[in-house]
């Protein structure tokens, strides 16, 4: 089959669907890759690389979408600038379209799509399960948004984030608020820290919180008792108490931060009212907000999209095309998240694509297949963390039926006190029967082996094998039993002695040689 | 020399060997407590060979002197890998000097008690002479299987519980017969015939355990050769030699206790044998694909990194590979990178085995923690290295109730951002489970000898 990537037709919009590496894999696979000339050139990618890839460079778009039979695109068809036709309007039956296409938000697309008997597939729309972290786009591209979005703000902000005491004076760190700990804002919250900002960050998903802890920044706590984790690991709408008491924080917080920096997104809906005009104007001046959520309407009431706009002295960023900005870097990974998809699409290698509509991860991603619109898919079961990417590590052990049950403090009184009175009872017996000097004996190594127990349980781990070895010398004290019998009359008994005489010394002085040496060697540091 | 100061002596020795015991509590003090053991043992022994009941002093002088030498020879060469089989060599030492000391005090014609004594005396002899033939073959299998002269794998001949039963109740048959025979020569045959049986006994109760279990089989060994020691002290009437043996023979049971906790097993589960064979049907068997790392990456992996912790295996003891994971850690340290060791109790053959090979390779013992410590730490772990480990971090322990090792104690390391298992090849462990820990998103496998692939590392930090 053969791969066709046509250049991005909206405005700045500097990505590109395959790259010169990706476009290899893609032919390892079987297919044959397409693309149009200069379709990589904003992203630092040439039709040279392309070429010498082994990639077909072709001038003329409408053929590059006459001949493919899978189309990848980063964004949803638009209208061409110069060349007069709408892209969807190209689309044919048989092909297949991969893109992000926001299936909720262009139903007519989707209509259109299907009209024409198209396969589409949503990269957006991949389920956010273990499996499919390889394809997941919207990650790799939030990733690069939180990154860029500090380094937006920083170009913005007038002075350091880190913390200075240089000759001239003191510097201040920059104090960062992060709100909403998704993959964007978890990456935005490390790259502030590793600036030097402090960096404190808030999420109305609770789990969120040591994900936030372990990449250096404070979590803020809401003194309310909701969760707002909906299903996939997105956050849903909260309560108007808990809004209340959330926006009192902001406000709070708004006083003392240089930076802020909104990420809250709730699948399918505006983006929720987080920043009022208000906190914008009590923040110091020279502060600045980055409005990640933006194109869907912004978390703060006076972002406009696509700008910065200056109130009073705060500078509020409403860039809605962070990624597109660092476009070799998006590229690279939006590539390779959809070299992994066709690899899903073509498990056997023989270049042509299968959509398995069994197979959970490719139903989610299919929103229009052979012409019907397959979208939205039955909802997933299993819940799983937005921002993890790995599976959420189980932190209560699961209970192990083949465990016995634990005992009770009772039971475990009753079997403690039947068995000392076994054992008084033995030991009572025996002394009945026993002559006083054998007695005599007996309590001489009862008593050593409770100094043993006590003793032993003190001793290290780490220097277990040091005990096993000094142990074994001190049992080299049968060597005192064969002495006593070197005064035997018997010949035989006097060689048996001599020769156990001999093997004890070898015990004895091996076993304390051995245990010197390895006791020489554990040292601490310095 | 009076029977007062001898007594005395015997004292100041158990006292000293308490101590010395006592001061394996921490490193710093354990290399005192070990010299008070060796002036323990010299007064022992100097006090006996000048009382009324030693003599023939050139015999006792030159056999010692030979028997010193060897010891002293063998201790100085003895590579830090091989201690566990040395270790097993000295217990069959002491199950032999049991058996020969418990024979010649049997044919001692000086020796004569009466009555009630008489019996007891012969029970002493009886229990010291099977013991030690125990603990005699017993470790000479283990000194095998340890020194690979013969497979570690368990041998498993059929109806072997049925076996090992039958020579225990031929076993006490014959100390009945022993027992009642009163003199020589009339129970002389059924105490030979005994230390046969006992000896093929503990030769087959080792064979019958596999490799793994190698820490609780020495540790038992321990145990026997301690009891064998207090039963000679039984039959000579000599107190100290019962304490000592009491001190022996308690510490190598704690040890038992703790490595079979460490696997979740039971003492006599483990002694019966045949792990590993029988298990992982129940187990899911984990799918997925592994994800294939080169030393390389390793490299870079680690570079990046804050915090590293490094599980060591048996298959670091095998490939010898102490010694450049040591300069692999050291590099670390100076890079900055909080690096750190990880030992899983029943990690090696046998207890504490892998504190002692990184001790020797100059590996800072404060650096080295006990998994209690240091499970707590890895979720906030950049990257964990296992090296030729494999049970011990395997999470069905904690994830599948069917698992033969479910329930025992493992270190978590998959809770760690990224974990890389070096390993040979895709072989199950012993207990013959697959690891799904090696199909985790988050592990990558850097296959080949562990010393190999550690050096490949080294070179490109």
């Amino acid at each position: 089959m053969r791969i066709c990537v046509p250049k991005e037709v909206a405005t700045n919009e500097n990505r590109v669907a395959a790259t010169p590496d990706s476009a290899l894999s893609l032919q390892q696979l079987g297919f044959e890759v397409w693309i149009e000339s200069d379709a990589g050139r904003a992203a630092g990618f040439l039709d040279e690389s392309y070429a010498k890839a082994g990639v077909t460079v072709m001038g003329d778009p409408r053929k590059i979408w006459d001949e493919a039979d899978i189309v990848l695109k980063v964004r949803a068809p638009d209208r061409h600038p110069s060349a007069g036709f709408h892209e969807a309007e190209l689309i044919r039956s048989g092909q297949t379209l991969v893109g992000f296409l926001w299936p909720a938000q262009n139903p007519d697309l989707l209509e259109q799509l299907a009209r024409r008997g198209a396969n589409a597939l949503a990269i957006d729309a991949v389920p956010r399960i273990s499996r499919a972290q390889k394809l997941d786009a919207l990650s790799s591209m939030a990733n690069i948004a939180g990154y860029r979005a500090v380094i937006e703000a920083a170009h913005h902000f007038g002075r350091l984030f880190t913390g200075q005491v240089t000759a001239a004076g003191k510097v201040a760190p920059a104090k960062v608020l992060v709100i909403g700990a998704g993959v964007a804002g978890l990456a935005a919250i490390g790259t502030a820290g590793s600036m030097g900002a402090i960096v404190r960050a808030f999420d109305t998903r609770p789990e969120v919180k040591e994900q936030v802890k372990s990449m250096g920044a404070e979590f803020l706590l809401l003194d309310f008792d909701e969760e707002g984790s909906g299903t996939g690991g997105y956050a849903k709408v909260m309560s108007d108490e808990f809004v209340q008491a959330e926006m009192e924080l902001f406000r709070a917080q708004a006083r003392e931060v240089d930076i802020i920096i909104t990420t809250a997104l709730i699948p399918g809906k505006p983006a929720p009212e987080l920043i009022t005009s208000d906190m914008v104007r009590s923040m110091r001046p020279g502060s600045v907000i980055v409005d990640l959520a933006a194109e869907q309407g912004g978390n703060c009431s006076l972002t406009q999209p696509e700008k910065v706009v200056t109130d009073g002295d705060v500078q509020i960023i409403g860039y809605t095309d962070l990624p597109s900005r660092m476009a070799a870097q998006s590229s690279q990974l939006y590539a390779s998240n959809l070299r992994h998809l066709l690899v899903e699409l073509c498990p056997e290698g023989n270049g042509t694509i299968a959509l398995n509509m069994e197979d959970e991860v490719i139903r989610a991603v299919t929103v229009v297949h052979e012409g019907k619109i397959t979208w939205p898919p039955p909802t997933p079961k299993t819940v799983l963390s937005a921002t993890d990417r790995r599976e959420t590590p189980d932190t209560t052990a699961p209970a192990l039926p083949v465990a016995p049950p634990a005992p009770t403090a009772r039971q475990r009184a009753i079997t403690t006190f039947v068995g000392m009175s076994i054992g008084i009872l033995a030991i009572l017996g025996l002394g009945a029967v026993a002559p006083a000097s054998f007695m005599a004996h007996f309590i001489v190594f009862v008593l050593a082996i409770f100094v043993g127990w006590q003793v032993v349980w003190n001793v290290t781990p780490a220097l277990h094998t040091p005990l096993m070895s000094v142990t074994n010398a001190i049992s080299g004290i049968i060597v005192i039993g064969a002495l006593l019998q070197t005064t035997s009359s018997s010949f035989f008994v006097l060689g048996l002695a001599a020769f156990s005489i001999f093997i004890a010394s070898i015990n004895v002085s091996g076993g304390f040689l051995v245990t010197q040496r390895m006791l020489r060697m554990f040292r601490k540091e310095n | 020399m009076s029977a007062g100061i001898i007594s005395s002596a015997y004292i100041v020795a158990s006292v000293l060997f308490i101590l010395s015991l006592g001061g394996l509590s921490h490193p710093e003090s354990a290399r005192r407590g070990n010299i008070f053991g060796m002036a323990g043992m010299a007064i022992a022994i100097v006090v006996t060979v000048f009382s009324r009941q030693a003599g023939h002093y050139p015999i006792i002088i030159s056999m010692m002197a030979v028997g010193g030498a060897i010891g002293t020879a063998v201790a100085r060469r003895v590579e830090m890998t091989a201690v566990p089989q040395l270790v097993a060599l000295l217990h069959s030492l002491v199950g032999l000097a049991a058996v020969l000391v418990g024979v010649a005090n049997y044919l001692d014609p000086a020796i004569e008690h009466q009555g009630v004594e008489q019996t007891i005396h012969a029970i002493e002899i009886y229990l010291g002479v099977l013991i030690g033939a125990v603990t005699f073959t017993g470790s000479v299998a283990a000194f095998g299987k340890l020194q690979a002269l013969i497979s570690s794998s368990p041998l498993l001949i059929p109806g072997r519980h049925f076996f090992n039963i039958a020579i225990g109740i031929v076993c006490i048959f014959l100390g009945y017969q022993f027992v009642s025979a009163g003199h020589v020569p009339g129970g002389l045959f059924p105490l030979l015939f005994m230390t046969a049986l006992a000896m093929v006994f503990g030769l087959h109760m080792v064979l019958a355990i596999g490799g793994a279990d190698m820490p609780v089989v020495i540790s038992m060994l321990n145990s026997y050769s301690g009891w064998a020691a207090a039963a000679t002290g039984f039959m000579l009437s000599n107190d100290l030699l019962i304490v000592t043996g009491a001190l022996v023979g308690s510490s190598g049971a704690i040890l038992s206790y703790i490595m079979c906790r460490a696997m979740n097993r039971r003492f006599v589960a483990v002694i019966l044998g045949g792990f590993g064979t029988t298990g992982g049907k129940a187990a899911v068997t984990p799918q997925g694909e592994v994800n294939v790392f080169t030393g390389q990456e390793t490299a870079l992996l680690l570079q990046s990194s804050k915090s590293v912790v490094v599980v060591p295996g048996y298959g670091m003891a095998v490939a010898h590979a102490q010694h450049s994971v040591s300069d692999m850690m050291k590099t670390l340290r100076d890079n900055g990178v909080n690096a750190r060791f990880a030992i899983h109790p029943v990690a090696g053959r046998m207890p504490g085995h892998m504190n002692v090979l990184l001790a020797e390779a100059k590996v800072p013992y404060d650096i080295v923690l006990e998994m209690d410590e240091i499970n707590l730490d890895l979720p906030a772990t950049d990257v964990v290295l296992v090296i030729g480990a494999n049970d011990i971090v395997n999470p069905s322990a904690q994830e599948e109730p069917d698992s033969p090792i479910a329930g025992m104690p493992v270190l978590e390391v998959w809770k760690a951002e990224t974990v890389v298992v070096l390993k040979r090849s895709m072989a199950t462990g012993y207990a013959g489970v697959d690891n799904p820990l090696f199909y985790r998103d988050n592990t990558r496998m850097l296959f080949g000898d562990a010393k190999n692939s550690i050096d490949e590392v080294l070179k490109n930090l």
